[in-house]
């Protein structure tokens, strides 16, 4: 008896885990872009670290429903880690240095975990984000340790080449791949942990922890983990950028940074891992070709697609502002008038805001019944001619 | 030291008009509202633009920056909060904080990103000494201001049918709505005097918090530090709040000036592992 259970929940749990044709596509896309792209590797380093960031925080969001408004300081501890251990040659070994600076955030994760785990999720928004910004007090304070306000220089003089031998070239390669193989690395891991027993009592948890408790989930030490976990993950990426652009700075614990993480997130989709590396290209490709335009709108536009999101469900949201700025961009209208028509149609959206998602909703219907029907007549008009095929 | 003292309640008198309409409002509609401070920076651009270049005096400034943000606020709730208030905590921070985003990038493009000032006339500039302590008109104005702003308030919320209708409504949402208060209106009025009262809080602090395009972002913890340490069930708990967080914050300044805002953060911190629903909460309802 034992015995059938212990059978079924194996191959639920490796049928969960199973590699599906889609993410082996990504990963090999992901990888011939080392031969395909060779001009492209400085911004495709950066994605790569953006999307480790948000894995970190899907990690904590996306399993165990804790939302963070101050997931920088654990970047920024991460950077600040592997600067000043590069900087004053304790680690000069890049990928050890890494490995250092991911412990470093991962002890402060489990030490504020037990801050996370009170109240409510206004309390959790409000601990997190108190936790950056004594990060960001205490950076900005202590500057002869982290170069302050001017941020740590000399990272790049004591970094050794990576394993001894590959040295950070200027146009970025050895960084890129270097980079992508601490993503993948870091992703593979992640997708064992949530696969695991371990990562279904999360869902659990965060589905509703006082019945996870009841069915034997030590919930509060459940949470502990994966939010040092996530720390840990955070410190990596955070570690990985001031190595790459051997650099550290405040603006890497600001609160901007906890929100932008937190916006590609939610660009991507939190719950399945790959939602933070997806947002992560499309935020920073959307980034660099809108602020050809006009840096200016930038933040307007990413608050119109937030709002629409909200309003509308993250699919349909992201396509009416999607709509809505692409107009003003190929109407090519004067940036006080972009700024008009995105406002008033906030408003006249928010309005007619019943209506559009009734029509939304019917519009799904309609299409998923056409689609139904397609589907079973093409089976019947296929087996009719398998039937007369087999009769003749 | 008195000095100290009189500065730091002048800066929680204010503290408490910006933050106060956040805690009636999260506290009756469980809504976590991070663009609070956007309604704050509102009111003090709009007193900018009528006193500074429409010439208008600071006074009627400050009047019109009131209704003028009350019905900016009025506007936004009947538009785009109401459709919020039933989603998740996540959904609801990330549209306040995209309108967040929205109301920094559209200020920075019309005021632009330079700090602004209010012209303040000349009769409220200034200090005198009464018995060697040196007062600040302009700070013993806003204790006037918003103390008489607190009166007021208690007194609307404590005597009038209003003001039990809305605790009622904070109290218990389901029950009140069975009595047959429409919270929904209670809500709104609620949420315009809130937004108000911060914007009037705006433009009475451009002096002193400072006025540029990351106001909301800048103090956003500060509001939401009134209002978790001091609680959402009445207005007495964020009024202590504040006028404790302005002094903290003040004397923090000036006698530990290399910690800087490090005193607030970390008392708040230690408060909310202590106490999680905050100071002076009667315990937990909900």
């Amino acid at each position: 008896m034992n015995n059938k259970i212990d059978t079924a929940v194996t191959r639920f749990l490796t049928n969960r885990a199973r590699i599906g044709p889609f993410e082996l596509a990504f990963w090999i896309a992901a990888f011939a872009t080392i031969y395909l792209l060779p001009g492209r590797h400085l911004i495709l380093t950066e994605i790569a670290i953006w999307g480790l960031f948000a894995l970190s925080l899907d990690l904590i969001l996306g399993f165990a429903g804790i939302i963070s408004l101050g997931h920088a300081a654990f970047f920024g501890v991460g950077a600040y880690a592997a600067g000043l251990l590069a900087k004053h040659e304790v680690i000069v070994e890049p990928s050890i240095a890494l490995v250092f600076a991911g412990l470093v955030a991962a002890a402060l994760g489990f030490a504020t975990s037990f801050l996370v785990l009170r109240g409510s999720d206004l309390t959790r928004l409000m601990v997190t984000l108190g936790v950056a910004l004594v990060c960001f007090e205490l950076a900005n304070k202590f500057a002869d340790v982290t170069g302050g306000a001017d941020g740590l220089q000399g990272v790049s003089d004591h970094l050794a080449p990576v394993f001894g031998v590959f040295r950070f070239d200027l146009f970025g390669h050895n960084a890129y791949i270097y980079t992508l193989a601490w993503l993948f690395v870091m992703f593979v891991l992640a997708r064992r942990i949530v696969n695991s027993p371990f990562g279904l009592s999360l869902k659990a948890i965060k589905g509703n922890a006082l019945r996870s408790s009841a069915i034997g989930i030590a919930v509060n030490w459940r949470l502990i983990a994966i939010y040092t976990l996530s720390a840990g993950y955070a410190g990596i990426a955070g570690g990985l950028l001031a190595q790459t652009q051997a650099f550290a700075s405040l603006s890497m614990l600001s609160i901007d940074r906890s929100a932008d993480v937190l916006l590609i997130l939610i660009i991507g989709g939190p719950g399945y891992l790959y939602g933070g590396l997806v947002g992560a290209l499309v935020y920073r490709l959307l980034q660099d070709f809108l602020s050809s335009f006009s840096s200016r709108y930038w933040q307007f536009w990413i608050g119109f697609v937030l709002i629409m999101m909200v309003l509308f469900g993250r699919v349909y949201g992201g396509i009416i502002a999607a709509v809505i700025i692409g107009a003003t961009i190929w109407f090519d209208l004067s940036p006080t008038w972009s700024f008009l028509v995105l406002g008033l149609s906030l408003l006249v959206l928010g309005l007619a805001r019943e209506i559009l998602v009734k029509w939304i909703a019917l519009a799904e219907q309609q299409v998923s019944t056409w689609l139904s029907r397609v589907w079973t007549q093409s089976k019947s008009t296929i087996r009719a001619r398998l039937d007369h095929g087999a009769g003749a | 030291m008195l000095t100290i003292l009189f500065d730091g309640v002048a800066y929680g008198m204010l503290l408490f008009v910006l933050a106060c309409g956040l805690s009636v409002t999260l506290g009756l509609m469980n809504f976590v509202n991070l663009a609070h401070g956007a309604f704050a920076m509102a009111g003090g651009y709009i007193t900018v633009v009528l006193v500074n270049r429409a010439g208008l005096p600071f006074v009627a400034g400050l009047v019109l920056a009131f209704f003028a943000t009350a019905a900016i606020g009025a506007l936004l709730e009947r538009i785009l909060y109401v459709h919020v208030y039933a989603k998740s905590h996540l959904d609801q921070v990330l549209f306040t904080i995209g309108l967040v985003f929205m109301s920094v990038a559209a200020i920075d493009y019309v005021m632009g990103s330079s700090q602004q000032f209010v012209q303040i006339p000349a009769a409220l500039q200034g200090q005198f000494d009464v018995f060697g302590v040196g007062v600040g008109r302009y700070r013993l104005l806003i204790i006037v201001v918003c103390g008489l702003l607190t009166v007021a308030l208690q007194f609307v919320l404590m005597a009038t049918r209003f003001g039990s209708r809305l605790r009622a409504a904070v109290d218990d949402q389901r029950v009140a709505r069975g009595l047959g208060i429409n919270v929904g209106a209670v809500f709104a009025i609620t949420f315009a005097v809130g937004s108000g009262l911060a914007g009037l809080g705006g433009a009475l602090g451009a002096e002193i918090l400072g006025l540029d395009p990351i106001f909301p972002l800048k103090y956003m913890i500060y509001f939401l530090i009134v209002v978790t340490v001091g609680g959402t069930s009445s207005i007495t708990g964020p009024f202590v709040a504040s006028i404790l967080l302005g002094i903290g914050d003040v004397a923090g300044k000036y006698y530990f000036p290399s910690l800087g805002a490090f005193v607030i953060y970390t008392i708040m911190i230690v408060v909310l592992i202590w106490r999680p629903q905050g100071l002076f909460a009667r315990g937990a309802t909900r």
